[in-house]
């Protein structure tokens, strides 16, 4: 993991202000600027992509492009929001040239349809469950089993759990994301997470706490 | 108003989110109480949602942040 340290003074600086200094010739506060949405943008990316390093190279494009499109930026809506929407576009357009490439195909990548897809959304069905603390997470493969679920689902649900579960977006800012209305990203979130805990309760059990004893604490 | 279980399936999301009004809501929790079933459906689907959000699950790859700030160091200098 890479660690970007980020100062506590660059962490609540206010992306407006920065923005106008940067746009006023002070242009090594950009590195400042789009720290805390590196992350955001590389996930983002290698949702879209499934490939680590052309999540790597596309982000590298889409934040050459935040650059040079800066002075555009009109505040009406987080800068993170932006960034993660320019980031996005640039997948899309990766994904657009991917599919030119006959031997990989891409079948309609982000299936505008698929909300009326028929997929099976019922969860899991399970009597009792033993919570899998985060710890468990020191566990490489766990980590693995959840990012392998992500990246199974179709684009559309991948695309809700990224920017609601993982980047912790809310729905609005999902929404203005995605290009769709809060109550389809409601929609989807709910297919999304129900597939995931469908995937993964069986393989996820195996990192619950043993039971203690007759009268283990079910949490 | 009794509500069933797949009544409870439909609201998984939403109830997790707090994003469910206060009539359903205690619906929801009457029949958790009584219900092994969806109790572990809600548990395990909240668990899910809990680890998928720590960054361990989604790594950024090492020397990410350097190669990307050194890219862009020299698109600033133009």
């Amino acid at each position: 993991m890479t660690s970007t340290t980020i100062s506590e003074a660059q962490r609540n600086a206010d992306p407006a202000a920065l923005i106008a200094r940067i746009l006023n010739g002070e242009k090594h506060l950009f590195h400042d600027l789009i720290r805390p949405v590196e992350r955001a943008v590389f996930v983002m990316l290698f949702m879209l992509l499934r490939s680590e390093v052309d999540a790597e190279d596309a982000s590298q494009e889409a934040f050459i492009k935040v650059y040079r499109n800066l002075h555009n930026f009109r505040g009406d809506s987080k800068f993170s929001t932006w960034v993660i929407s320019i980031a996005r576009n640039e997948g899309l357009g990766w994904l657009r040239k991917r599919a030119s490439r006959p031997e990989e195909p891409i079948q309609s990548i982000l299936d505008q349809d698929g909300e009326a897809s028929s997929g099976d959304f019922t969860p899991a069905l399970l009597t009792d469950w033993r919570e899998v603390p985060l710890e468990a997470l020191e566990r490489k493969e766990l980590g693995q089993y959840l990012c392998r679920a992500v990246l199974k689902l179709p684009a559309i649900y991948r695309e809700v759990v990224q920017l609601r579960d993982i980047d912790d977006l809310d729905i609005a800012e999902t929404a203005q994301i995605l290009g769709i209305t809060p109550g389809s990203v409601k929609v989807r979130l709910h297919r999304a997470r129900i597939m995931l805990q469908k995937e993964l309760v069986p393989l996820l059990e195996q990192y619950a706490p043993k039971k203690r004893g007759l009268f283990g604490r079910r949490v | 108003m009794k509500i069933d279980c797949k009544h409870v399936w439909d609201h998984i999301s939403a109830y997790i989110d707090g994003d469910v009004d206060q009539a359903l809501r205690a619906e929801i929790d009457r029949h958790l109480e009584h219900c092994e079933i969806c109790s572990a459906v809600m548990d395990s689907t909240r668990n899910v949602v809990v680890l998928m959000a720590d960054e361990r699950v989604f790594e950024i790859p090492a020397g990410f942040s350097q190669r990307l700030h050194d890219r862009l160091e020299s698109v600033l200098k133009e």
